[in-house]
């Protein structure tokens, strides 16, 4: 489904990877590793179309992403670093939103169970502005509840989470999986998602335990 | 019809943030009035100069009030990471940019307009050229907040990108305000101002087509 075939990244004068291929396929988790600064987030980013590859090609159902961004777009949700809300909003009217742009059609009662379920009860009214970080990263996290794409790229979802809400998370990760999603994501953290059989890609020189 | 829903939501949606905001629209305002309002102070109450000045001032104030207001149209968006959802949801790029810029322009231009007759009475301009001034605002303002949005989208996430962007936008902006002070000159000095009103309409257009596809390519340049 997800084909990359002879990625190469150049930030600046400093190449980050190239000669990347992989492959992703419905119901596969990739979890993306390497240190500080080795092109995680370069990588995700170039995978769903924000950085253009220096070199080589990202192949969606047979189609460079490039060519059709719409249709890859509407396959596809990133979630990264920032958020992507706004503090000035609630988070139904985040959410709301974020659902109008994407083309779903969901009900104001189906965005509070959402919230609700994420843990927000009785912070779906108020300004994200006033939230905690995990709570603003639940807000964020609320999308994947909603979501009906098969690709999911994630950039260290489970920062600023506690641990219910990491484990939580989990299990949202594995019923998509099951359903027959793709999940690639980042995190430094372990996590039982990322233990145990799972197919892992590398980035950078360091070797494990190396600062 | 997905996609005017979609245009639709992100204008609701700016106008939603401005309201929660206020002050932003109000710096605006407060910099056009208070601009045009230090001229009959300090050139002082000779009525034939203050007319004849009328025009120019007007529209000198006019652009840099929109070009103080361009540089939220998409920093905080970019700050905040929700420009670049705006830019993976499956709409078209440009439509969505065309709705943050009408946002813009109904939150900054149009207070402008609707304000500029009672400004004028300073100046004291008759009904006519008061009226020439708020078509050549109304047609106008549009254009420079279309070619502003394309300096924004250029200048995103670099340091001193205020002053690059009055750097890059005025130069554009210079055939709005011939034209557009143009026109109530001619007015007021008895000469149609159809050609000059006919030229700035003809830069609108050219804006509302050119802009967009040109502020989505920044834009997408600045994004990575």
């Amino acid at each position: 489904m997800l084909e990359v075939t002879n990625l190469e990244c150049i930030r600046g004068d400093r190449t980050l990877f190239s000669g990347l291929e992989f492959s992703l396929e419905s119901g596969e988790l990739l979890h993306l590793q390497g240190h500080n600064g080795s092109g995680k987030t370069s990588l995700l980013r170039m995978l769903c179309g924000l950085i253009a590859p220096t070199q080589g090609s990202v192949h969606w159902k047979g189609n460079n992403i490039r060519r059709q961004r719409d249709e890859f777009a509407a396959d596809m949700l990133f979630l990264g670093h920032l958020n992507g809300i706004k503090a000035d909003l609630t988070a139904v009217e985040n959410l709301r939103i974020l659902c109008q742009l994407n083309g779903l059609d969901i009900s104001d009662e189906n965005l509070w169970q959402v919230l609700e379920k994420m843990g927000l009860y009785g912070h779906e009214d108020l300004p994200v502005r006033v939230l905690s970080q995990g709570q603003k990263r639940r807000v964020t996290l609320a999308r994947l509840l909603l979501s009906k794409v098969p690709l999911w790229l994630l950039d260290e979802p489970f920062t600023s989470l506690d641990k219910a809400a990491v484990d939580f998370l989990q299990t949202v990760i594995a019923e998509h999986l099951e359903d027959g999603g793709m999940v690639m994501l980042t995190t430094h953290q372990e996590v039982a998602l990322t233990t145990g059989e799972v197919r892992q890609l590398r980035l950078g020189w360091k070797r494990d335990g190396d600062v | 019809m997905a996609m005017f829903k979609a245009f639709y939501t992100v204008v609701m949606r700016d106008l939603l943030l401005a309201m929660r905001n206020r002050s932003d629209i109000l710096t605006t305002l407060f910099f056009f009035v208070i601009a045009i309002s230090l001229f009959p102070l300090g050139i002082g109450p000779e009525l034939n100069t203050l007319r004849e000045i009328a025009p120019g001032v007007f529209w000198v104030a006019a652009l840099l009030a929109s070009m103080l207001a361009l540089e939220r149209l998409f920093a905080i968006d970019f700050a905040d990471g929700t420009l670049e959802q705006l830019l993976l949801t499956p709409q078209p790029a440009t439509l969505l940019v065309l709705a943050k810029v009408l946002a813009h322009w109904l939150i900054t231009g149009v207070p402008l307009v609707l304000l500029s007759p009672l400004l004028g009475l300073q100046y004291n301009l008759s009904s006519e050229a008061i009226q020439a001034l708020m078509l050549t605002l109304l047609l106008g303002t549009p254009s420079l907040s279309l070619i502003g949005a394309i300096g924004a989208a250029l200048t995103l996430g670099l340091r001193g990108g205020g002053v690059l962007v009055s750097l890059l936008v005025l130069p554009l902006y210079i055939p709005v305000l011939i034209f557009g002070a143009g026109a109530v000159e001619a007015t007021v000095s008895g000469l149609g101002a159809a050609g000059y009103i006919s030229m700035l309409g003809a830069i609108f257009l050219l804006s509302l087509v050119m802009a967009p596809l040109a502020t989505v390519a920044a834009l997408r340049v600045s994004a990575e």
